[in-house]
């Protein structure tokens, strides 16, 4: 057992900790692909499928849902990670990740996958297509939420902001944006490519709730879902969450910093072992 | 300094939003708003959407009619286009408005992967079509039917005038999958309620026979080209003209069956650049199948076009009547 942990702390944690290992799981099948952010960003996919969502397992498109776009289409690896831990997708399915024919492509497309929600890879989408669905959402009368999950390179991208604008216009409140902050873009880190700070003034600014978190403190983020959710004020809410890429496994944490983290073949399965040595000595 | 021309008086810009109706030309106001606003009233599944272009796109009726339906996005066409798929995503069947520049050009990948790519239930009707506005590039949509046409799945309709655009709106309402239709909006001229015809999605239609030449043409082109054919009867030059509405999907079988008929020059006319629009997506259909008729286009030029009076600018281009008639006629020697 996790002893800073509740219970219901916990379980979300041994959620993060099979996320995590089914993302290595899936990059070693390829050799390659984003563990680095899959790793940064499992507390927050643990957080929102194991805690925060609404959904059916059984039936991914059921109406009352809470629905969940990964803006940052990249992130695929830890998304399917997370839906194989939220039992949509079979677990089996993992050996599939990026192979020809496969429901598992390496950029997420709605077309192929049970569970969703976009067909992300043009950063900066997400938001936009969230405001849309949150207004038919509210015309509906459906009480769900919609969760965008986008990266900090897309802060970039000028349609986030257009979005930004649009649904603190419309007083989205049915509309929780998470914002993964791991300084990392294709060509260094964020700070030196495109500078977003001060990044929570310029959310509230634009009129939005607006929490920053540790995304790597499960606590943290627990409690930062339920206040986003729980807000009575008419506003859209944003979750911005610091993460470490490559969290969980010392070494790749320590890596020289890539947007893509080079993983040499017999690493997968050390990188695995001490995840699995870790999880062990927390219970 | 020549003395021989008469000096013709200089005309000026006319308002963004002027009808493209000729002086005494019978005009139907709002045409699309309309229709809009009467599909509405039998379909609760039908929103709209606009750009701070309401006004400017005759959805504005369909917003006083229907306020709870209708959503501002303000003057963002990307989060207009993608907000559009997402409450396609949602079980609705959008209609988002905006002028054809922005909604092709500056929105097109919002266009690409939110909506078509999904195959999302959007219905795009963007106004200023091609050159029908004196404003310059900034607003002309020289090449708003070759960007769409690239784009998988995507159906494209460009309506010749109030009729086709008012029939036009219930039957892209019951087609599921995107929609791009060039929107004709203000007074919009009534010129086939004269004629035989309906408008079905899909289909294109001979709205008058003739022996010695066909034009294949879309949206205002085909207003003008019966104000050619009309005028060529005097010459007694005998024309016929085929009315293509759907751009993509081709109605292919009816083009080539009427192209394929002996004898006849064949012109394609378009209110867009010759790259890229139903001249070329017609001349490449004739050479696939074999069918080589003498062919012709009268489409605008692969060029950043001039500011100025929409008379003189479809006179300098070859699209108005008069000019299309004198080069036909050049044609045929």
């Amino acid at each position: 057992m996790h002893t800073s942990l509740s219970p219901a702390h916990a379980r979300v944690a041994d959620s993060a900790y099979r996320i995590r290992r089914f993302a290595l799981r899936m990059g070693e099948v390829q050799g390659q692909g984003y563990v680095g952010q899959a790793l940064g960003y499992a507390d927050v996919l643990a957080t929102a499928y194991c805690h925060a969502m609404n959904f059916r397992a059984e039936d991914p498109s059921w109406e009352g849902r809470d629905r969940f776009l990964l803006s940052h289409g990249h992130y695929a690896i830890a998304f399917y990670a997370a839906l194989i831990e939220a039992k949509i997708i079979p677990e089996d399915e993992l050996e599939t990740y990026g192979s020809d024919d496969s429901r598992l492509p390496m950029s997420g497309m709605a077309t192929y996958t049970p569970g969703m929600e976009m067909s992300g890879g043009s950063l900066g989408q997400g938001l936009p297509i969230a405001v849309g669905m949150a207004l038919g959402l509210r015309l509906k009368g459906n009480p769900a939420f919609i969760y965008n999950s986008m990266s900090d390179g897309e802060l970039d991208e000028g349609p986030t902001w257009e979005a930004a604008m649009g649904a603190a216009h419309h007083g989205l409140s049915n509309l929780i944006c998470l914002v993964d902050i791991n300084n990392q873009q294709a060509d260094g880190p964020s700070s030196k490519i495109m500078g977003f700070e001060p990044l929570a003034d310029k959310w509230a600014a634009f009129g939005w709730h607006v929490q920053r978190v540790d995304g790597n403190d499960l606590a943290a983020v627990i409690a930062a879902f339920d206040t986003a959710r729980n807000l009575a004020e008419p506003k859209p809410r944003v979750i911005l969450c610091d993460t470490l890429m490559g969290k969980g496994v010392p070494f790749l944490e320590t890596r020289e910093k890539n947007h893509f983290i080079r993983v040499d073949p017999p690493e997968w399965q050390q990188a695995i072992d001490i995840l699995d040595q870790a999880q062990g000595a927390a219970r | 300094m020549s003395t021989t021309t008469a000096k013709k008086p200089r005309l000026t810009t006319s308002a963004m939003i002027a009808s493209i109706a000729s002086e005494g030309q019978r005009v139907k106001a709002a045409p699309f708003g309309k229709a809009l606003v009467e599909l509405a009233a039998q379909r609760p599944d039908i929103v709209g959407l606009t750009a701070d272009l309401a006004k400017y796109t005759d959805l504005h009726l369909f917003a006083q009619a229907n306020p709870e339906r209708f959503f501002q996005m303000g003057m963002a066409e990307q989060l207009l286009m993608a907000a559009a798929g997402g409450m396609a995503k949602e079980g609705f069947v959008p209609f988002a408005t905006t002028y054809a520049v922005f909604g092709t050009r500056r929105a097109f990948d919002f266009v690409h992967q939110v909506i078509a790519e999904e195959n999302l239930n959007v219905k795009m009707c963007c106004a200023l079509p091609g050159l029908t506005t004196g404003y310059g590039p900034s607003h002309q949509a020289t090449e708003d039917i070759a960007l769409m046409r690239g784009i998988p799945g995507m159906t494209i309709v460009d309506p010749c005038d109030a009729l086709d655009t008012e029939q036009a709106v219930p039957q892209i309402a019951a087609h599921a999958g995107p929609v791009y239709m060039r929107l004709l909006r203000g007074n919009v001229p009534l010129v086939l309620d004269e004629y035989d015809y309906k408008f079905e999605l899909g289909k294109a239609k001979l709205l008058r026979d003739g022996k010695d030449v066909l034009v294949i043409s879309s949206g205002i082109m085909t207003m003008r080209a019966l104000e050619v054919a009309k005028e060529l009867e005097a010459d007694r030059v005998d024309v016929a003209v085929l009315h293509v509405p759907t751009i993509k999907p081709l109605d292919t079988s009816t083009i080539l069956r009427e192209a394929g008929r002996s004898g006849r020059l064949v012109v394609v006319a378009e209110n867009h650049t010759t790259i890229g629009g139903l001249g070329e997506a017609v001349g490449t259909e004739l050479l696939r199948s074999g069918v080589t008729p003498q062919f012709r286009q009268i489409a605008l030029p692969d060029a950043f076009l001039d500011a100025g009076a929409l008379p003189t600018l479809h006179d300098r281009y070859g699209i108005s009547t008069a000019v299309m008639a004198t080069t036909i006629k050049g044609w045929l020697g």
